[in-house]
């Protein structure tokens, strides 16, 4: 029974592991500046704690072998060293790791949530409502035009509330479904939500952040390559959860500039 | 400390007469005990069959299951679940799995059953509160199903219930007005029944114990359910007033977790001043500590057993194993907010909750690894509950580990909300305290109903059961790092279609290792009635509960006093010619 148990939990182990070794599913390609810091932090990590998996759980098989065919009459045996070794190795080896990530790990963390975005950050609103996003820009302008949450309605198309008969700032915003940036262009998103919570997701961009109703939150990030990608809501939002998303349009700088152009125009 | 030279003719509270007062509303700690268990078994029944149903939802999202439009015409019209009525099942999974189950069978089944046996007392210290803590709970529990007759159904909002979603009402979705209304006054009852079940264990483990049980001597479970009660005192009691604020936001017309200026439904909500992060941090102040609530007793049951089947004590004894529970206890209330680190709260404070999630690791890989030392060199007699701990061993090391990915902020981004969270919690407080539920089962059964379970249907449950949760969870891991988002009730974007196939395998392998835990519980009840009797100590193990007829009389010690002259463990003594020597053997110890 000892030696059936080792030989399924090696092969369980061994499968396990295969699959994070292969990269048979991962992340998909990183298209930030702060992705590389984030991703290297995840492979230091998985060899960290992969080694923990596998050590241990072979360890684990191993004695589960040695003991189940042991002769009943025989004393047991206490592990060389005993809890002390088991201890330090805890102590040194786990701390170790610890004190390494989160040394490394701040940095990254800091790149996205603590540093400031660039002064030359392009801004865009985004208003996350169930099931949907909506992305604001400021138009010609270059100022936001004021929102007023009673003057909201679906009906008329006024997702933001705004109010441009009294409100001269409101008046150019340009108000699109999916979001339109320049490539390489650092990008600051305010984050603000209409009803309930909901989470911005973009896997590539490797941003999640959530939109917290009453809460302006500022995400910033820079694009490093061009194509469409998924923005996803990854927090319980209702019944429309599953389907609420739109799609973030990496493009160059004339593409961009073209494109605004013609949603002035409209 | 009871003092046993006084002699006590009588029990604190007479035998009951009758079948209501001996099995309804008993006051003996035994039959509470049971009726803890037995809950826990029929929540877990549902909250199985509710598991299958969503799992079998995500695989065929179309297909329809023949009758569960009886269940509900709304949710499932022609048996085909609607994407609500998925988060309704979803949310009545969880809520019944983390609280009727996870934290009702080890800790107040398990706990009210053993922790007076094992410290040589007649009953807890407050009969009378352990029964209201029972039928409070009991009454939640019913509460808790009535919400699937409702007419919207039970509430959409997930175990976590975040505002404001669950505290507007019935504009932000079907299940959130009655529905929600009746969650919170589930779980209110159920902080309740909690609150005065740990009271008691912690004054029954504290003043009731039997002469020579000093603390040093006390079982590692009896250890385990005393820290994990003092967890529960402190938990329950942010979660009550979290619930009682959320109900008044539904009945009162207060807005604790409502901002002003929210556009539901296209109405302006009548709400202003609240903060939907005060839910948040009130819940996981409750919520990271009942990760605890839910692993510790585990812990202790997994290194009962242990000693049993290894034929020795635990690597490092009483000293390190107590040591390291409380630690993880205490370090358990620095630590909710990882479960925010991108919810918006100030990005210093992730960085500052990281640190001590980290390092509850050290104290946890402590004990994992002086199990593993424990094997080492050991006799081991593996029979059913030993094959359950150290499963137990096996699952908790891999949901431990994949908690240092989701305890770093900067990978939190990544994979928060994802496949990878719902494989690490499932693993590591799901399936790991049900093993140590079913070690539990299999190894005091005899106890605690006189008969033995069928060794080889519960050596057929183990061997399923563990390969199938290994085919359902660690898929999880691999569909996380995809970024595959969880709580989706069918996967209709191109990025995720490519992962169903992965989700069909999880689907069939819950399905079938679902399959073996109804051979469990045949065997639980045909063992009641046809198992082999069992002697007082099957497992030639040491603590007092060993002492007793099986199933003990209903004082436990028949009148007797026992008085303990040694430690909890005390295997391979050479003096004796078996190799154990129980705790109430008053001969000197052959070591010092």
């Amino acid at each position: 029974m000892g030696r059936f148990f080792a030989v399924v939990l090696t092969v369980i182990t061994l499968v396990s592991a295969s699959f994070f070794v292969l990269h048979t599913w991962w992340m998909p390609v990183d298209i930030s500046v702060h992705g590389p810091a984030l991703d290297k932090q995840f492979g230091e990590t998985l060899f960290g704690t992969g080694i923990g998996f596998i050590v241990a759980q072979l360890s684990l098989a191993f004695f589960v072998w040695q003991s189940s065919g042991r002769n009943q009459s025989r004393k047991t045996r206490q592990f060389p060293g005993g809890a002390r070794i088991m201890v330090t190795t805890a102590v040194i080896l786990v701390g170790f790791e610890i004190l390494a990530l989160s040394f490394v790990g701040q940095k990254a963390w800091a790149a996205v949530n603590l540093d400031p975005a660039p002064p030359n950050a392009m801004r865009v609103d985004v208003q996350a409502e169930q099931f949907a996003f909506y992305f604001r820009y400021p138009g010609p302008d270059g100022q936001f035009g004021g929102v007023h949450p009673d003057k909201i309605s679906e009906a008329d198309g006024n997702y933001f509330g705004l109010d441009p008969a009294s409100d001269v700032a409101a008046r150019d915003d340009i108000v699109v479904g999916s979001l339109t940036i320049p490539v390489n262009q650092p990008v600051l998103l305010t984050m603000h939500s209409k009803d309930v919570g909901h989470s911005f997701y973009v896997r590539e961009l490797r941003i999640q952040q959530d939109f917290v109703p009453g809460l302006m939150i500022p995400v910033h990030f820079t694009a490093t390559q061009t194509g469409k990608f998924e923005i996803v809501c990854t927090q319980l939002c209702g019944l429309g959860h599953y389907n609420m998303k739109a799609y973030l349009n990496v493009v160059t700088q004339e593409e961009y500039d073209q494109w605004l152009k013609s949603q002035i125009g409209q | 400390m009871h003092d046993s030279s006084k002699p006590t003719t009588e029990h604190h509270h007479s035998p009951p007469q009758g079948f209501l007062w001996t099995h309804v509303f008993s006051l003996d700690h035994k039959v509470i005990g049971k009726q803890y268990y037995f809950l826990s078994l029929a929540a877990v029944l549902i909250g199985m069959v509710l598991s299958w149903l969503v799992r079998f939802h995500l695989a065929w999202a179309s297909a329809a299951i023949p009758g569960l439009q009886y269940l509900s015409k709304v949710g499932a019209p022609g048996g085909i679940i609607t994407p609500e009525y998925y988060l309704s099942l979803l949310t009545l999974h969880g809520t019944l799995m983390v609280f009727f189950v996870l934290t009702t069978a080890p800790q107040a089944g398990f706990g009210n059953y053993f922790l007076p046996i094992q410290i040589g007392a007649e009953d807890m210290a407050f009969p009378r509160l352990n029964m209201l803590s029972f039928w409070v709970t009991f009454v939640g529990f019913v509460v808790l199903i009535s919400t699937l007759f409702v007419s919207d159904g039970p509430p959409i909002s997930g175990w976590t219930a975040y505002a404001p979603l669950s505290a507007i009402g019935t504009d932000a979705g079907p299940g959130l007005g009655t529905g929600q209304v009746l969650w919170v006054i589930s779980i209110g009852f159920f902080c309740i029944g909690s609150l005065l079940g740990a009271l008691n264990f912690i004054a029954t483990t504290l003043d009731l114990r039997a002469k020579g049980m000093t603390l040093a001597r006390m079982p590692y479970t009896t250890w385990a359910w005393f820290i994990t009660a003092v967890l529960a005192l402190l938990a329950f009691a942010v979660l009550l007033p979290a619930c009682v604020l959320l109900a008044l936001d539904h009945l009162g017309g207060t807005s604790f977790f409502i901002p002003g200026g929210l556009v539901v439904s296209d109405k302006l909500q009548p709400h202003s001043g609240g903060s939907t992060l005060l839910w948040q941090h009130m819940f996981w102040f409750f919520g990271h500590p009942e990760v605890y609530i839910a692993i510790i007793p585990g812990l202790g049951i997994t290194s009962h057993i242990l000693t049993a089947t290894a034929r020795k004590d635990i690597l490092g004894g009483t000293r390190v194993l107590v040591g390291c529970m409380v630690s993880i206890a205490f370090l358990s209330f620095m630590v909710w907010g990882h479960h925010m680190f991108i919810s918006g709260m100030n990005p210093f404070s992730s960085l500052v909750f990281s640190v001590p999630t980290l390092i509850i690791t050290i104290p946890a890989s402590i004990v994992t690894l002086n199990w593993i030392g424990t094997v080492f060199g050991a006799r081991l007699r593996l029979h059913t509950p030993g094959l359950f701990a150290i499963g137990f061993i096996s699952v908790f090391v891999t949901g431990g580990l994949s908690g240092f990915f989701l305890a770093q902020p900067s990978l939190d981004i990544y994979l928060h909300a994802t496949y990878f969270v719902v494989g690490h919690f499932h693993m590591v407080m799901g399936v790991a305290a049900i093993f140590g539920m079913f070690a539990g089962t299999y190894f005091w059964f005899p106890k605690m109903f006189g008969r033995m379970m069928s060794e080889t249907l519960g050596k057929i449950h183990f061997w399923v059961t563990f390969i199938g949760v290994y085919c359902i969870f660690m898929p999880m891991h691999y569909l996380g790092l995809a970024g595959n988002v969880r709580r989706y009730s069918a996967f209709v974007d191109d990025y995720l279609a490519p992962l169903i196939p992965v989700h069909k395998f999880i689907t069939i392998a819950a399905f079938v290792t679902g399959a073996a835990q109804l051979l469990f519980l045949f065997n639980l009840f045909w063992s009641m009635y046809r198992g082999k009797k069992a002697e007082e100590n099957p497992w030639q193990a040491t603590t007092l509960e060993w002492t007793v007829p099986s199933p003990p009389p209903f004082d436990n010690f028949g009148g007797r006093h026992p008085v303990v002259y040694r430690g909890p463990y005390e295997f391979a003594v050479e003096e004796t010619k078996d190799d154990f020597v129980m705790q109430d053997s008053p001969q000197q110890p052959a070591r010092s």
